[in-house]
């Protein structure tokens, strides 16, 4: 058993062309956001091309880890077969700070389901999976 | 800049074609139908579309469809015996959110001149193959998703009206009032599933949590099923069996920066992230329909789950937003007295889930004054399609 907030067995991320560094600065244990070389806007997931400005350059900069709950739910009913024995978790879309509006889709590891509410200041913490992957996860955090 | 200037001009094909039959198979819970493949239940649903239409199943030259749907033209080609297949269309992914595309597409097949009769259909049986609510491998996006036990549709659709929760102040009691319309109507249709089947609120409010706020009676049916319907010419659909019913308005949209929206990464504009982005489609379809939203008689709206219809409201102008909620909760969707009914079969709550298709029949029904919950007079309907998905599509049927 790995100790992760999900059991093994849940299925992993599959990087592809367009977004294998965001995934190998994740195994770094970095949390790495795209943005545009040109215009700076940050965007997600990954894709080679900015939507504002229409440059097909980037950089990937990196962020503090900090963030807030933006949207969550409880799930009580398991869809899958490896997460049958992990209920409830939770899940949470957690904005990011200082990198415009983006937003990970996440989980809050020791938030209990009454904890959790909009506006949860959250921080970063990485979770390692066996195949060699890690997940951004988030913590309570910060002020109240 | 004036607004008109932003406008499109009306579509040349708005009001110019007719569905003209409908066809379904029953329809069971999953894994219900185990004597038929789900192929011959595409095939009969297809054949009594044609047979209501009153055309020999041989005249359809065109065919249109959406989703995950397995049986492509050239098989019901060759099945039904069909002589000539001159178009084929399936919308790009979009899943429920493309059903009313697909009818767009045969509008426009038939209106371009390349086909006379085109069949929209879709076959569903999640016992013979999957679960619609069960995890699947989604290629685009579900890397951002699935890692983080974010697997199902009713999960994602539940984190977009959390947030709907938090802005308006909406209420997980809301929801049971658009649970319990979608029943009552279903109580007067033999062909839904949860015919015969009373919900009560504390049942409702009982039942066991799927995805906070969603409880089990918030979620649609898994269901085993196929439709189809015939678009035609108004010209052509003169002379058929049923009278015709007109697609006023037919439209598919996405606003700016959604992506896969609630089925991707959830990265959608923050002010518009409590919705099921149909703005820019509410304004394509009234624009191309000429009518506004206090137009509309009843309205078949994409029900995966009840907080899609709250949110779709709004989108499409029923209600202010914030007030999808209340409208609900004041029973504005039951039939005969709500100010919209709503759903009538029993939508894909109770009556079935066909990924949006019996929608649209529905929507026919009651422009023919067929239907089992019949509004007086009704002359205009609404059908939306799409839950999770951000593509969307929508139809205006009139009579």
């Amino acid at each position: 058993m790995s100790g992760n907030y999900l059991p093994d067995g849940v299925p992993s991320p599959h990087p592809t062309q367009d977004d294998y560094p965001f995934w190998d600065y994740c195994k770094e244990h970095e949390l790495r956001i795209q943005q545009c070389a040109a215009c700076n806007t940050f965007r997600h997931p990954p894709r080679p091309v900015c939507g504002e400005c229409g440059h097909f350059t980037w950089n990937w900069t990196a962020v503090s880890g900090l963030g807030t709950v933006f949207s969550y739910t409880i799930i009580n009913h398991s869809v899958h077969p490896a997460l049958k024995e992990s209920l409830p978790y939770n899940v949470a879309v957690v904005l990011l700070d200082g990198v415009g509006d983006v937003r990970l889709v996440s989980n809050v590891i020791d938030a209990a389901p009454e904890q959790m509410r909009i506006g949860l200041p959250v921080e970063l913490v990485w979770q390692d999976l066996p195949d060699g992957m890690a997940l951004p996860r988030f913590r309570k955090g910060g002020a109240a | 800049m004036t607004e008109s200037v932003n406008r499109p001009q009306r579509a040349a094909f708005a009001d110019r074609t007719s569905i003209v039959g409908i066809g379904e198979s029953e329809y069971t819970r999953w894994g219900g139908i185990k004597d038929r493949s789900e192929y011959q239940l595409c095939l009969e649903a297809i054949t009594r579309a044609a047979a209501d239409a009153g055309i020999d199943v041989k005249d359809i030259d065109g065919f249109c469809s959406y989703g995950y749907e397995r049986h492509e033209p050239v098989q019901v080609q060759v099945a039904l015996g069909i002589p000539e297949m001159r178009f084929s269309n399936l919308v790009w992914g979009a899943g429920g959110g493309a059903c009313a595309g697909a009818v767009m597409n045969a509008a426009l097949a038939v209106h371009a001149g390349i086909c006379k009769y085109v069949v929209v259909y879709r076959s569903i049986c999640q016992g013979q193959y999957e679960r619609y609510g069960h995890y699947r491998e989604r290629p685009a996006g579900g890397q951002y998703m699935a890692p983080f036990g974010l697997m199902s549709p009713a999960q994602m659709v539940a984190l977009t009206f959390r947030r709907h929760m938090h802005v308006y102040g909406s209420t997980a009691e809301q929801l049971s009032h658009v649970a319990l319309a979608c029943r009552e109507h279903a109580l007067r249709n033999p062909r839904a599933v949860r015919y015969g089947q009373p919900l009560t609120l504390e049942q409702h409010r009982s039942a066991r949590v799927i995805a906070d706020p969603f409880r089990l009676h918030d979620c649609c049916l898994e269901t085993d099923g196929a439709c189809a319907l015939i678009v035609t010419s108004n010209e052509r659909a003169r002379d058929g069996r049923a009278p015709p019913v007109r697609i006023l308005a037919a439209a598919q949209a996405s606003n700016k920066g959604w992506g896969l929206g609630p089925m991707g990464s959830h990265n959608m504009p923050i002010e518009d992230y409590p919705s099921v982005n149909s703005k820019a489609l509410a304004r394509a379809l009234f624009d191309m329909a000429g009518i506004a939203p206090k137009d509309i008689d009843c309205a078949q709206i994409y029900d995966a789950f009840t907080g899609i219809v709250i949110m779709a409201l709004e989108d499409f102008g029923i209600c202010a937003p914030g007030e999808g909620g209340p409208f609900v909760a004041a029973g504005n969707l039951l039939w005969p007295h709500g100010k919209l009914p709503s759903n009538t079969s029993g939508g894909l709550l109770s009556e079935g889930y066909v990924h949006g298709l019996n929608l649209v029949t529905e929507g026919v029904r009651q422009m023919r004054g067929t239907s089992t919950s019949q509004v007086a007079d009704a002359r205009t309907c609404l059908v939306t399609s799409g839950g999770a998905q951000a593509h969307k599509s929508a139809l205006i049927l009139a009579n």
